[in-house]
């Protein structure tokens, strides 16, 4: 990929050097871009978490999408139908960062929907009441600001620069769910019943979401060496925990766990342990939404090839117009 | 003849999104997008780029079209130039006390 | 060195702060700042009546591009459909608030959008139809959004002044709507020959329903000859440069405008309803 020709000595030295070079840069917290040298594993991992990461915003647009046209007020409707836009728009600066890598778009859409490449596995659980709106922008979404603000300092610049346009954003989204949450717990019983089923469903699959413990990720450690991540799983895990708590009993809903609370030694919450067996069944295409998703990507994607074809034709008809234009 | 092309080939080009964030200001690069044509670059840049306003002129070129100071991967030398992140307010602590920030 | 801390947390105290909320949470009333008080002069229920017709047709057409939502046909269209959905549906939202105000009842936009039935709804057919292809919803958009930018036009200079601004407004918007769909459907006609075929289909699916379109209604009081004649020519200018043909099918088939409509629009409202309907005590 770099085309360099191994012919002397004098290259590999050379070679050493831009190492060194992206080494003292990522030590001075300063930030790799696109054109610089980078050693093979580090693009590759980019490519990987930040494709990861793209899919999710575009796979994660469904479960909520799904309640757009069926919004109780026109008001809900509209910042539904923003927030589930904005999660197309953060697709798309995240596959824009991995095209500075040299990925291409397409190909890593193929990788997604021939089940090559993986999307946070959280976005596989069914959405079956308006409630699930709520605690999904609550909880999954905050979840993935606990996640997103510390990759803002990511050490690749587009990357991180894609972050910062997208926490901007997610906030948006975590309180227009939170004050969804605050106005049905202050209607019907039904209502208070539908939340609380809600955040029964979705509280462990959203510690989930900070991935497996800090013993069992066996490439944390590099990714935080790159500084390509900043803080381990388990870190952020606890920071979402103390964050949700307070937002939790405000609320006036219950966290379905019976080890959480607070201990006062640590100054942090205790809680339980996630059914990480739950989260490899979900991860590898066992969970209750898995197909339906990739399909309806697929199927988006394939009914959209005669149109993106036909904008190539047009422009390729037009570009050959000016061409015969310019020479007449 | 275009109709004879295999599917795959529908990806259209990619386009560098500059904004103009305000009058006064210079174009700012802020990423880019997939067009057949520079109209249609240029539709996308204001759907993707300013939903909320964040500009008032946009230019778009075509990716494989721009001349850059570092043509290939040899040269490491080129500072970082573009990590303006600590400009931005949630880049900063701000203490719990403070309300709405 | 600075500390990632997570934003400012939604707890308790945020939640009744809504003006420091980010976009889009603090709109309760579309027409919030604004007079409403209806001037002399005017017909009440008269004003209401137009309003209501052309907020239907934004909150049908708004619903129909919902539906395009993880559908579209490329990333980037997602966005711009989503754009134009919004813009309706912000239409709508400012037409039924003028409109509640305008008859007295006070009713709120809600009680527009969600309980009244089928036959209260006084959208043109055109919007109800269902999205077909992206050539269908493309070609639609083009006839749609000129069509109203029209209409909206006229509107600027309206006695109520509420409804003047609303129109001048949309017509930004609507402007952005035709030029997006007038690209598409130019795209379609001089793309490949498949492209070709499905935007001529299209052409002759939605032809039928022209006709309504400038059937002269009672409360809307613009001059529907002209309405016609710049629509029909300005769709036309598109449909020379995309290589396609408006078939002279055109035949005044309607009655959305009187409730009558086709066995699509129920459809629709079953599902635009349905959660509102199921528990109307509760609180949103
Ligand atoms: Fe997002
Ligand atoms: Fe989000």
């Amino acid at each position: 990929m770099t085309g360099f020709e191994t012919t002397s000595l004098e290259e590999s030295d050379f070679e050493l050097r831009l190492h060194e070079q992206f080494d003292d840069t990522i030590a001075r917290d300063q930030r790799i871009e696109p054109r610089d040298w980078m050693p093979d594993g580090y693009r590759r991992t980019l490519i990987r978490q930040i494709a990861q990461h793209a899919h999710s915003e575009i796979i994660g647009m469904q479960p909520e999408g799904e309640w757009i046209t069926r919004a109780p007020s026109l008001r809900r409707k509209a910042i539904l139908f923003a927030k589930v836009q904005d999660e197309a728009g953060h697709g798309l600066y995240l596959y824009s960062a991995a095209e500075t890598l040299g990925a291409d778009r397409a190909d890593l859409t193929q990788r997604l929907i021939d089940g090559r490449q993986k999307y946070s596995s959280i976005f596989n659980y069914p959405t079956p009441t308006f409630a699930d709106v709520g605690v999904i922008a609550w909880l999954v979404d905050g979840a993935a600001i606990c996640n997103q603000v510390p990759l803002c300092r990511s050490s690749f610049g587009p990357y991180a620069r894609a972050m910062v346009r997208v926490c901007k954003e997610e906030s948006f989204h975590q309180r227009q769910g939170y004050e969804l949450l605050s106005t049905m717990m202050r209607g019907t019983d039904h209502q208070r019943a539908t939340v609380q089923d809600a955040v029964d469903r979705w509280w462990w699959p959203s510690l989930m979401m900070f991935g497996p413990p800090d013993g069992d990720s066996p490439n944390s450690e590099q990714s935080m060496a790159w500084r390509i991540k900043r803080h381990t799983n388990d870190e952020l895990r606890q920071r979402f925990v103390d964050m949700t708590v307070p937002q939790a009993a405000a609320l006036g809903v219950t966290l379905p766990d019976p080890e959480l609370r607070w201990n006062e030694e640590r100054g942090r919450h205790d809680f339980g342990t996630p059914d990480w067996s739950e989260l490899h069944r979900v991860i590898t295409g066992d969970g209750p939404c898995n197909t339906e998703r990739v399909a309806r990507r697929r199927a988006a994607h394939e009914d959209g090839a005669w149109v993106r074809e036909a904008a190539s034709a047009h422009a390729a008809t037009q570009a050959a117009r000016a061409r015969e234009g310019a020479a007449a | 003849m275009t109709d004879a092309t295999p599917r795959t080939s529908a990806q259209w080009p990619l386009y560098e999104v500059f904004v103009r964030g305000k009058r006064g200001l210079n174009h700012v690069h802020v990423g880019s997008l997939h067009a057949a044509d520079e109209r249609m670059a240029l539709t996308h840049a204001r759907d993707l780029y300013t939903r909320r306003n964040e500009g008032v002129s946009i230019w778009v070129v075509r990716s494989d079209l721009i001349t850059a100071s570092t043509p290939d991967e040899r040269d490491p030398f080129f500072a970082p130039s573009g990590d303006k992140v600590y400009r931005h307010p949630t880049f900063y602590d701000i203490p719990a006390d403070v309300p709405h920030i | 060195m600075h500390d990632d801390h997570v934003h400012p947390s939604p707890s308790g105290e945020h939640v009744e702060a809504d003006g420091q909320w980010a976009f889009g949470t603090g709109f309760e009333d579309p027409l919030y700042g604004a007079d409403t008080t209806v001037p002399d002069g005017i017909d009440g229920a008269e004003l209401a009546s137009c309003c209501v017709l052309l907020a239907d047709d934004a909150l049908i057409a708004a619903q129909r591009l919902a539906q395009w939502c993880t559908n579209a046909p490329e990333l980037e269209e997602e966005l711009a459909l989503a754009n134009i959905g919004l813009d309706l549906l912000g239409q709508a939202r400012h037409l039924y608030a003028r409109a509640g105000r305008a008859d007295g009842t006070g009713r709120g936009e809600d009680a527009y959008a969600y309980f009244r039935d089928p036959a209260e709804f006084r959208n043109v057919r055109l919007v109800e139809l269902p999205n077909g292809d992206y050539a269908f919803s493309v070609v639609r958009l083009l006839v749609f959004a000129t069509w109203r930018l029209e209409l909206f036009t006229r509107l600027t200079d309206t006695p109520d002044p509420v409804l003047a601004a609303i129109a001048s407004k949309s017509i930004k918007e609507l402007d952005y709507h035709r030029s997006y769909a007038a690209q598409w459907v130019v795209r379609l006609g001089d793309g490949t020959a498949e492209s070709r075929l499905r935007a001529q289909r299209a052409l002759d699916e939605v032809a039928p329903h022209l006709g309504e379109l400038f059937t002269p209604h009672e409360h809307l009081r613009v001059d529907v000859a002209s309405v016609r004649a710049e629509t029909t020519a300005i769709v036309s200018r598109v449909l020379d440069t995309a290589g396609l043909v408006l078939p002279i099918t055109e035949s005044a088939t309607g009655g959305g405008r009187d409730g009558l409509h086709t066995e699509h629009l129920p459809a629709l409202l079953a599902e635009l309803q349905s959660v509102a309907r199921a528990d109307p005590q509760a609180t949103w």
